[in-house]
């Protein structure tokens, strides 16, 4: 799971207000290579809480991210390529999401995140 | 020609748990194919299946964008942990499983809050065979196919979270036979402002199947004078859809 993924994520256990962003607890993280295309970037930036992706990428062992993007960072070819290594190519291979709210984890096996709930949960 | 870079049935994983590529996948990959001649000029950027199941339809989604130069982020969801192997062994074989993240959920839980207003490409081949209610919720291969009274039990839980989730250049892909009656699920698309088209028949076997493309109803939105919301000045945008009109009625 890549973090673009992990930012479209949010606990839906019925009742909880505030399930977004999952905290990652890492166990496995991969490095891909990933196509680099700033307007693909530029593109996504609006839809992504910024935020989450910073917290995600150093939680994944990526910090530095800066806290504020402005739009003639999202013309700068450094900041852009951070910003696409965080985005696309940490790839969460094993690990679990924590609900901010609840603390319920959802595993992340195989790169690939659980987020079916119990049947006391819907 | 965009039909050579779809995936490969003989690479397509198989798993007596999975549903394997047929006439409904085919019918499908069909409609992207012809969908796809306008991603060059308006690239869908966020792509989402509902019920990856081989991951066929997936993969073939990924190497289209692959083929046209298109950067995209796939997101494949199944119930069936061996859907999702399946997936993942499929896109692995055509070497683009780093194109598309993998999520466990039923239909979008989970996604949908955060999806809201943002999916270019929808796609969903739903359970869709008319069977009793209660095998609905049969765990397995059964998840596949079962569709409950009319097939439509999981169609008509999917249907609320399109108007939803389709951004404003949104298109949604979804297989139907002639027993869901395609024609109420357009005008349940129409309630929530789109404008259900088929835009594939095909008899295979014993089927009847109906693709449904719909597009956003900006006439419609406008004339009931709610057309100051985000679809505003997007008719232009919607106009490719037209240029697609040849494909209907096929």
């Amino acid at each position: 799971m890549k973090l673009l993924t992990h930012n479209m994520l949010s606990c839906h256990i019925k009742g909880v207000q505030n399930g977004f962003p999952f905290k990652i607890e890492p166990v496995k993280v991969e490095q891909i290579d990933a196509d680099y295309d700033p307007d693909f970037l530029r593109h996504i930036y609006p839809r992504l809480e910024w935020k989450a992706l910073c917290e995600a990428a150093a939680t994944m062992g990526a910090p530095g991210l800066p806290e504020e993007v402005t739009e003639e960072m999202l013309q700068d070819d450094d900041f852009l390529r951070s910003f696409h290594h965080a985005l696309l190519e940490l790839v969460l291979e094993e690990g679990s999401l924590v609900c901010p709210e609840t603390g319920r984890q959802f595993p992340v096996h195989k790169g690939v995140p659980n987020l079916l709930l119990n049947e006391d949960e819907n | 020609m965009l039909r050579e870079h779809i995936a490969d049935v003989r690479l397509t994983h198989a798993d007596r748990d999975v549903y394997d590529p047929s006439d409904d996948s085919f019918a499908l990959v069909d409609a992207l194919v012809k969908a796809a001649e306008g991603w060059h000029d308006t690239p869908p950027r966020i792509c989402v299946e509902v019920g990856s199941g081989s991951g066929y339809i997936t993969c073939s989604v990924a190497l289209l964008l692959q083929h046209l130069g298109v950067t995209a982020h796939c997101i494949a969801t199944d119930i069936n942990p061996a859907a999702l192997r399946a997936t993942e062994q499929t896109l692995h074989a055509h070497n683009v499983a780093s194109r598309v993240d993998l999520v466990r959920s039923d239909l979008l839980l989970g996604l949908r809050q955060r999806l809201h207003g943002a999916v270019d490409l929808l796609v969903f081949n739903p359970p869709y065979v008319p069977t009793p209610d209660e095998e609905v919720l049969r765990t397995g291969i059964a998840q596949a196919w079962a569709g409950g009274y009319r097939g439509r039990v999981i169609i008509d839980r999917f249907l609320p979270l399109v108007g939803d989730l389709l951004s404003p250049q949104g298109q949604l892909f979804l297989v139907t036979v002639a027993e869901n009656d395609p024609e109420e699920i357009i005008s349940i698309m129409q309630q929530h402002g789109l404008l259900g088209r088929i835009v594939l028949r095909r008899k295979a076997d014993e089927e009847h199947l109906s693709i449904i493309w719909p597009i956003w109803d900006f006439v419609g939105e406008n004339q009931r004078g709610q057309g100051a919301t985000h679809l505003t000045g997007l008719a232009n945008e919607g106009q490719h859809f037209h240029m697609c009109a040849p494909f209907l009625g096929r």
